[in-house]
């Protein structure tokens, strides 16, 4: 029987999983912990779809466009169409999962996002991605009782193995056992975004390591974009990690401030009238970062909520302010909250045209773990969408091919598959230095030196592949002497048409090469 | 102040437990277990409290944000999430960390949960057809699927043990929320397999609502679970 693998169980890899299943298909669903603790679970805001339901006369053609200007025209047009075409029907098919999207009088609600002017975000309270995931945790489900689905939770991806540019195995750890399982046939990778590469500084999950987009890197797959990395303008450092302020705290009325000259100044509001606070996030980012550094201005900038009304914390956002409350000691509805800048997404990842393949046959990628639809900078709801659309699609092309799967263990040894933590923070170290808010060849030039250094040094295979992989992130923004989006050089301050391109890393001959070239687009 | 954070230890494959403890200086007032747990993990090289090299500490965790349920252990003798569990409001500067007892443990704070999810599949539950969404229920839909399946309410539970018919609260919540987005006429089977593996075997204590992190009160689904058995809404 055809089985596809999929790696990954958060919401593409649960929407390649159901499609699959759907198509009568069955699949492997491998994934390091279970869906429940996949990061999707995290997203709090919405998903976007113009279902033109709040009378604002909202079309598809607008979240085309929209998609295409937040992300500075740099993705291909034809995948932005898909997705944007798409959306509607992948918000009514969540529905169907019953997912309690807020809803009133038989229509569904939709909050404003940031990059968009009209009502196109779908929510459940300021929790969307765990009530997403949980309706479809609860779908797939029947697909394993039927034995369509096989799980494989607690499994970690060790090794990819291709050749001539050809998928030939996957290897995957179990973590309880200790047994290594080779998996043969079609995959897709559906791994998230590369938070391990900034250990302790997203908004994200730890189960994000990053290793699989380095083991694909390793293989021989294109990986695209990697130098837009997404900086949230509003997060605050809790220890370990940052903590997301979502968008909707913005969307639903939310404004940003600074002390000026002993006055709140609303920076946002008086530099772009139409958007205000709620555009794009790198733009946001980018202003806070500027203003901080305004000799005029002091202290942080802060979050101003105290304008909301009882209804809007009671019924959208109660899960927000109780989480500022337990985390920061501060109700946000009586006084303002400092925040900062974090990193939030990952434009960039495992490159695949329209269809989800990459450059190797038989692989696949979608969600945050694959560069698709975002181009230089995501809109807040998008990237569930991207994600459930990416994994439907993804499984799709998969099921058409009629190449057969096996699995068998392997006596095979993976010692050091496990990141070494002093590597990852020398690696957190370099990108820091970077890959942060504002760029330049300097920042660039020392963080590629300090990563070439690491890799002069007796290393693991896999610490020795994140290294690649970091090093890939910093060579691309070194070659990408503009600025778009979420890549800011204050050396090249402006956009240049001549690069619109993506930028394409790829190991050939062991040696790592970073070229720009059209975005792949087609195939679908 | 420093903390002692004493932890029942395993090792893989091993049948025995043992207690070793560690020194932890907070970085600041709001610092949880996890945050512990996640500095130990990132020393170069580990010493125990007395000076002895030690194995790295292994625990599950994701999200650090009470969100995901990886992170349950028992903590001072009450199960909770270790990211939730803020150190300064223990009484004393010892901390005791051990694995939820009810599981099998693997390995250190890591045990296998496997059977909470199991049992979902048993008690088939998932839609058969499309969601038939009331906006009356819409909020009890969206409290029941919060739920992170940590498996903190069958640790304290009474009645549950791994294995057992009685499946306990964690089918709970996922019931709810199946039962609030279906028609009456189709919620039989489900309620079948509700009586046979929930309600038959729950002896009514409670200890679950007081301990779900998430704050689901057991109470109050189990009384809406038998209103949508009679009623259709
Ligand atoms: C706090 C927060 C809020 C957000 N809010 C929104 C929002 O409002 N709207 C929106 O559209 N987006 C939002 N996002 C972004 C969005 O949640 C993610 O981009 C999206 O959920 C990614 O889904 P995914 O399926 O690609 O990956 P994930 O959900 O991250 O799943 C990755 C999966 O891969 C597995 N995995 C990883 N590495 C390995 C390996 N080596 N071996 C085996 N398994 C592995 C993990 O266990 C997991 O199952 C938010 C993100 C965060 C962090
Ligand atoms: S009901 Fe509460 S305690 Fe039980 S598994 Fe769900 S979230 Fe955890
Ligand atoms: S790590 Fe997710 S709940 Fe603690």
């Amino acid at each position: 029987m055809k089985t596809v693998n999929i790696v990954g169980a958060g919401l593409a890899g649960l929407s390649a999983a159901l499609e699959l299943s759907k198509r009568g298909i069955a699949c492997n669903l491998i994934s390091s912990q279970p869906s429940e603790r996949a990061q999707s679970v995290l997203a709090e805001g919405g998903i976007n779809a113009a279902l033109n339901t709040m009378g604002e006369d909202d079309t598809v053609a607008e979240h085309f466009y929209d998609t295409m200007k937040g992300g500075c025209f740099l993705e291909a047009e034809s995948s932005v169409k898909n997705l944007t075409d798409g959306a509607p029907v992948v918000v009514e098919e969540l529905l169907r999962l019953g997912t309690p999207f807020c809803c009133e009088e038989g229509r569904i609600m939709l909050r404003n996002f940031g990059g968009q002017k009209k009502k196109r975000t779908a929510y459940a309270k300021s929790s969307t991605g765990k009530m997403i995931m949980t309706a479809m945790i609860d779908a797939v489900r029947k697909y394993e009782a039927a034995g369509l689905v096989t799980r494989y939770p607690r499994h970690v991806l060790v090794n990819i193995c291709a050749e001539d540019g050809k998928l030939k195995y996957i290897d995957v750890k179990d973590m309880f056992g200790g047994s290594v399982i080779r998996f043969f046939g079609e995959t897709i990778l559906c791994t998230g975004g590369l938070n391990g590469l900034f250990d302790g500084l997203t908004t994200g999950s730890i189960l994000n390591t990053a290793n699989a987009a380095a083991l694909a890197l390793g293989a021989g797959a294109e990986l695209a974009n990697l130098e837009f990395v997404q900086y949230h303008p509003t997060t605050v450092r809790i220890t370990g990690k940052r903590m997301l302020i979502s968008e909707a705290a913005r969307g639903e009325g939310g404004r940003l401030f600074i002390m000026k000259s002993g006055k709140p100044w609303y920076f946002m509001e008086e530099k772009y009238p139409e958007l205000g606070n709620l555009m794009p996030r790198d733009v946001v980012s980018r202003e806070m970062f500027f203003v901080k550094r305004d000799a005029d201005c002091e202290g942080e900038v802060m979050l101003d909520m105290r304008e909301l009304d009882d209804a809007v914390w009671e019924n959208k956002l109660s899960d927000l302010r109780n989480e500022i409350i337990s985390y920061m000691h501060i109700d946000p509805k009586a006084e303002p909250v400092p925040v900062s800048p974090g990193i939030h997404y990952f434009m960039g990842g495992i490159r695949v045209d329209d269809a989800h393949r990459t450059n190797l046959d038989g692989l696949f990628a979608a969600g945050e773990a694959a560069c698709k639809y975002h181009g230089a900078n995501r809109l807040g709801g998008n990237s569930m969408l991207g994600a459930v659309f990416g994994g439907m699609t993804a499984a799709k092309t998969a099921s058409g091919s009629e190449c057969c799967t096996r699995a068998e263990i392997v006596d095979e040894k993976y010692g050091g598959d496990e990141a070494t933590f002093a590597v990852s923070k020398r690696i957190g170290e370099a990108l820091t230095e970077g890959m942060g808010i504002v760029r330049t060849a300097e920042t660039l030039s020392s963080a590629q030196k300090m990563l070439e250094e690491l890799l002069d040094g007796d290393l693991s295979r896999i610490d020795s592949l994140r290294v690649t992989l970091g090093l890939a992130m910093v060579r691309s923004a070194e070659l990408r002497k503009e600025s778009r989006g979420a890549h800011y050089r204050s050396d090249f301050p402006k956009t240049d048409d001549s690069q619109r391109l993506h930028s394409v890393a790829k190991i050939k001959n062991g040696q790592l090469t970073i070229a720009l070239e059209k975005p792949k687009a087609g195939g679908a | 102040m420093k903390y002692i954070l004493k932890i029942r230890r395993r090792e893989r494959g091993s049948e025995t437990d043992y207690f070793q403890s560690f020194f932890y200086e907070p970085q600041s007032e709001s610092d949880t277990a996890a945050t512990a747990l996640e500095s130990l993990g990132k020393c170069d090289t580990l010493t125990d409290i007395n000076g002895e090299p030690a194995r790295k500490i292994e625990w599950e965790r994701s999200c650090l944000q009470q969100k995901c349920g990886a992170c349950a252990m028992v903590i001072n003798g009450r199960p909770q999430l270790a990211c939730a569990a803020v150190l300064a409001e223990f009484k004393s500067s010892e901390v005791l960390i051990e694995p939820l007892r009810k599981f099998p443990t693997v390995c250190d704070l890591i045990v296998d949960r496997t059977t909470l999810f199991e049992n979902l599949k048993i008690m088939k539950l998932w839609l058969n057809d499309d969601a038939d969404r009331r906006e009356k229920l819409q909020e009890l839909a969206y409290r029941s699927s919060e739920c992170i399946q940590c498996g903190c309410c069958l640790e304290v539970c009474p009645n549950f043990y791994v294995g057992g018919r009685f499946f306990g609260m964690s089918t709970v919540p996922i019931t709810t929320r199946l039962l609030s987005e279906m028609p009456k006429q189709k919620r039989k089977e489900i309620m079948k397999l509700y009586d046979r593996h929930t309600f038959a075997g729950c002896g009514k204590s409670l200890a679950c609502s007081n301990t779900c992190p998430k704050k689901i009160d057991t109470e109050e689904l189990l009384v809406n679970v038998n209103r949508l058995r009679r009623k259709e809404e």
